[in-house]
Formats: C-alpha cells, sequence, structure tokens
C-alpha cells in the first residue's frame, strides 16, 4: 500500500469510526448506570436520523419562506443537529421510562429481550408512519473536495470526524464538571449510596438515556450527511456493529468505547482494503473475537460484574 | 416529641419476621447504640428507616413527618445521613468528590457554568470546597482530599464514608458498624472522631456495634435486638449487667 493510499483510508477510517465512536457511547453509559444493554439503541439512532431529516427539511422549508438569502449553509446544519439532539434525547428518556423503568427487578434477559421489541417497534412504527420508501436526507452542505499530495479530502469527512470529537468532548466535560455528570460517575461505581445524597436515581436513569441518545442522533445525521438515504432498517447492523465497539472497548467505559468505536472504523476500512470487500465483516469481526479472546473485558472494562442492579 | 420516633415497626420478609415490633425514640444530641448478635435484623432496622425497604408494619416519624413511602433520596434531604457496614465509596473518585457529591442537591449552577467557568460556577464551588474541607478536616482526611479512593487504607476510607453523611448535614446520623474490621487503635481514633463530631454538629447519632466497650464508652442509650426483638434497653450499665443480654451473647449457663 501506498503512503497515500494508506493516508486515505485513514481519513476514510475515521470518518467510519465517528459513526460507531458516537453510537456505542450510548450502548456503554447505559451499561454503566443500569448494568443491561439498550438493544434499541442501533434503532434511536434511525429514528435521531429521521428526525433530523424533518429538522432540516422543515428549517430549509423556513428560510426559503422567509426569504433569507446568503444564509451559510452550516448554519442550518448546525440548527438541526442541536435540534435534533435535543428531540430524540425525550426518544431516549421515553424508552428508558416506558420500557426499562417498570422492568428494574426483572431478570436481566427481559431488559434484553425489551430492548429487542423496542427496536422492532421503532422500525415497524416508522414503516407505518412513513411508508415503505427510503428518504434522501436533503444536501445541507456542497460537498468540495481538497486534494492534498493525492488524498482527497472532502469537507463532510473533515465536518463529520470535527463534530464528533467536539461532542466527545463535550461528553467528558459533562462527566466531569458538572453535578449531573458526577451523579452519573457515582451512580456507575455504586448506585446504592447515590439517592442517599438527596440524587433520585430514575433522573440519573433517564438523563443517561437521553444523553446516550442524543449523541445516537448526531450520529445519524451526520451519517445521512455522509450517505442520504434513510431507511427504517438502517440502524439494525450499524447499531450491532457499534454495540461490540462498546463490548471491545470495555462495557461502561465512556473512553473505552470511542477508542474501540474508531479501531472498529480502522479494522473494515483497511481490512476491505486488503481483503475482497466481500470478506470483510468476516475478517474484521473474527479479528474483533480474537482480541476478545484475550482480553474478555475489553480494552478498559473491570473484571468484576458483581453489583446490584439500580 | 422525639427527633426520630419509631412506633411498632414489624417487617417480613415473605413468611420470616425480620422486624417485630419495634420502638425507638431518639432525641436531639443523643447518642443512641443498638447491638445485638448477627443476624437480628439491626442493619435491617437501619435500612427500613432510611426508606432502603417499606415496612410492613408501623410508623416512622422524622420530626413529626411521616416517612413511610417515602423514596430513599427524600429521606436523606429530610435530614437522614448514613454510612454502611461494608464501605459503599465510589472506585475512581476522589475523597473530595465523595463529599462533592454530598451536596448535590445545593450546586445551582448548570451547564453554562460548568463549561465556562462562571462567576456564579467560582463562588458555589469554593463554598462547597470549604465546607467539605472542613467535614474532611473534622474526621481527619483532610490531607487525603485529592487522592482516589481506592488507594487508600481501611480506617481512612471508614473516616471518608462519615465525611460524605455528614456533608448531607443530617439531623441523625446513622453509622452501621462503624469500627468493623478496624485494629484497637484505629477503634480508639473512631470513637474519638465520632465524639467530635457529636460535639461540634451537635447531631444526634444512631449507630450499630458489635464492641461493647465502644458501646458503653460513647452511647447515652442503648437497644439489644435479638431475632429482631428489642429484649433490653437502658442505659449502658443497665444494660451490661442484664441477665437476658448476657445470655443473647454468652449463651444460657448449662453446666450446673
Amino acid at each position: 500500500m501506498t503512503l497515500t493510499a494508506f493516508l486515505q483510508n485513514v481519513i476514510n477510517a475515521l470518518q467510519w469510526g465517528s459513526f460507531y465512536a458516537l453510537i456505542a457511547l450510548g450502548y456503554s453509559m447505559v451499561y454503566g448506570i443500569l448494568l443491561l444493554f439498550n438493544f434499541a439503541h442501533g434503532d434511536i439512532f434511525m429514528v435521531g436520523a429521521y428526525i433530523g431529516f424533518f429538522v432540516a427539511s422543515g428549517l430549509l422549508l423556513l428560510v426559503a419562506s422567509l426569504g433569507i438569502v446568503g444564509l451559510p449553509s452550516w448554519v442550518v446544519l448546525v440548527v438541526t443537529i442541536i435540534l435534533a439532539m435535543f428531540i430524540t434525547s425525550f426518544v431516549g428518556m421515553a424508552v428508558e421510562r416506558i420500557g426499562y423503568r417498570p422492568l428494574r427487578g426483572a431478570p436481566r434477559a427481559s431488559a434484553a429481550i425489551t430492548g429487542l421489541m423496542i427496536g422492532i417497534i421503532l422500525e415497524t412504527g416508522n414503516l407505518a408512519l412513513l411508508g415503505a420508501r427510503r428518504l434522501s436526507f436533503p444536501a445541507l452542505i456542497e460537498t468540495t473536495t481538497y486534494n492534498i499530495g493525492g488524498v482527497s479530502i472532502t469537507n463532510k469527512k473533515i465536518m463529520i470526524v470535527a463534530v464528533s470529537l467536539l461532542l466527545m468532548f463535550a461528553l467528558h466535560q459533562f462527566i466531569q464538571r458538572t453535578k449531573w455528570g458526577m451523579a452519573m460517575r457515582a451512580t456507575a461505581y455504586d448506585f446504592t449510596v447515590v439517592p442517599l445524597m438527596g440524587v433520585p436515581l430514575n433522573t440519573v436513569a433517564a438523563l443517561t438515556f437521553g444523553i446516550g441518545s442524543a449523541l445516537a442522533a448526531a450520529a445519524g445525521i451526520l451519517f445521512g450527511v455522509a450517505y442520504p438515504v434513510l431507511d427504517p432498517y438502517m440502524g439494525i447492523l450499524i447499531g450491532w456493529k457499534a454495540f461490540v465497539a462498546a463490548i471491545l472497548g470495555g462495557r461502561g467505559s465512556i473512553f473505552g468505547a470511542a477508542l474501540a468505536g474508531f479501531l472498529l472504523g480502522f479494522i473494515e476500512i483497511f481490512v476491505a482494503t486488503i481483503f475482497p470487500s466481500t470478506l470483510r465483516d468476516l475478517i474484521a469481526y473474527s479479528i474483533i473475537l480474537l482480541i476478545l479472546t484475550f482480553r474478555p473485558h475489553g480494552f478498559f472494562g473491570e473484571a468484576h460484574t458483581a453489583r446490584l442492579r439500580l | 416529641m422525639p427527633l426520630l420516633h419509631v412506633k411498632n415497626m414489624t417487617h417480613y420478609f415473605g413468611g420470616l419476621r425480620a422486624v417485630h415490633n419495634y420502638n425507638l425514640g431518639i432525641e436531639p444530641g443523643q447518642i443512641m447504640g443498638l447491638i445485638g448478635p448477627n443476624g437480628a435484623g439491626k442493619t435491617t432496622i437501619f435500612n427500613l428507616i432510611t426508606g432502603i425497604y417499606s415496612p410492613t408494619e408501623g410508623n416512622i416519624l422524622l420530626d413529626g413527618n411521616n416517612i413511610i413511602g417515602l423514596q430513599p433520596y427524600q429521606i436523606a434531604a429530610m435530614g437522614l445521613g448514613r454510612t454502611f457496614q461494608n464501605l459503599q465509596l465510589w472506585r475512581h473518585m476522589t475523597v473530595l468528590e465523595h463529599v462533592k457529591m454530598a451536596r448535590y442537591s445545593k450546586i445551582t449552577y448548570g451547564l453554562i457554568g460548568a463549561f465556562f467557568g462562571t462567576p456564579k460556577r467560582h463562588r458555589e464551588e469554593a463554598e462547597i470546597e470549604e465546607r467539605a474541607y472542613s467535614l474532611l478536616e473534622l474526621v481527619g482526611v483532610q490531607h487525603l482530599a485529592g487522592q482516589i479512593v481506592t488507594n487508600l487504607p481501611y480506617g481512612a476510607l471508614r473516616r471518608v464514608e462519615m465525611a460524605r453523611a455528614l456533608a448531607t448535614e443530617p439531623k441523625v446520623l446513622f453509622l452501621d458498624e462503624p469500627t468493623a474490621g478496624m485494629n484497637p487503635e484505629e477503634l480508639i481514633q473512631m470513637m474519638q472522631i465520632i465524639r467530635g463530631v457529636h460535639k461540634e454538629l451537635g447531631l444526634a447519632i444512631f449507630l450499630i456495634e458489635h464492641r461493647m466497650k465502644f458501646v458503653m464508652e460513647l452511647c447515652h442509650y442503648v437497644q439489644t435486638l435479638v431475632f429482631g426483638k428489642v429484649i433490653a434497653e437502658g442505659t449502658p450499665d443497665e444494660i451490661q449487667n442484664n441477665p437476658k443480654v448476657i445470655e443473647a451473647y454468652l449463651g444460657k449457663e448449662t453446666v450446673t
């Protein structure tokens, strides 16, 4: 592989890994707090992409009807991302409230099955509402391609990676600096005492679902910008792969999830350049299986799991 | 009217009667002890009063308000703080953060404050830290404020837990075996700390203990619990010489 081709692949891997990382964060955060995997999370990514679609379309209509000219295209994108993240966070909190909270004392398998069912409801609900046609995500920004020493970089790729990193940084700051973040960390380590500090656990759980879902929505919109075709089942495969990233990073580890998301992107892209692309996932996930054989708790997971559930 | 008043509390775990017709009255500033053999139901009583379990029967009044059916976070906010028999600390968080966490409900700065370091955040943080340091000093671990708790010795962890409980500004502090696993030296230090805390903050304390010496020296009043029932209560002196207590702890003399 030439250096140019290598760098080209690095850029593609960073973009691809951004999606995985953003989605994996939601899996890992929820696991950290509630010790369950929200298997509807991939579908929340899908819902986020659709909400982004409607927000963006609405904004474009609004801008056109108000006759605003010369508005920079990125303004609509930024507003879309923020609004869609906000709206999707409520979808996530509703999923927690309706699907998971009533099952707090139930066996863990029940929660897992509930997640799968919520996922199916979101997919088929979308199908029922919008019909079986694919939607095309509005082109919010024009593609500009830069050529640096034979490596082609589009402004979209830069934007996607930059926005992802910015969101991860913001999440880190949120967890480290705010009282809610502090409560989330404390809950993840030992939830029994958290209520005695005057913090309702339900608030922490809802907040965790809300933030995880907002990040998935951001991933959905960025995905829509890069691959502007939306369909109700778009979240399944990418959701499962992000779940793998969350496991690989170490259950409950925020940093691990982000890192493993990017690593997954790298493995997939580089496997595809070396081997026929039909074998991509087979080989990529065999590699990950091998890593997990030697590091069953992932990169940053802790060995003990004997904690109680919320 | 006692500060904390428990009337005729009974609790069943399935068919097992864990607590039977339990009564308690703690006056402001009083140190109350709860002793009894393993499995007598002492921690269950703590869990019932702090809202982790809801009693099958009975009334619990804190400052005259009924607290049965309230969530643990609500009861804590009303003035009940506690520590745990096996430490419940947050791995990977610093000692200072533990105490800060207890001030959660007092933090009013939001996202903007947290992200941009507004004067309000600085003011509140300074206030919280000052309060936190004074509590850490009271229990003698202020020099460990920046340490992650997993790196600390056992005796220090017990103190951190106590500082955390104190930071919620309880009217009654529940201590579940504050000297469990401590050596005699640490035990004496803990006794001094509890005395200091009691003197400094003037709060009521309700503590579970196994070590008689500790209970006898600290408590104003002691209850003895056996199989979920109070078999004797009174001043430490009365308890110490009560034949029922001696029997529960040492067994009945059968050799004649």
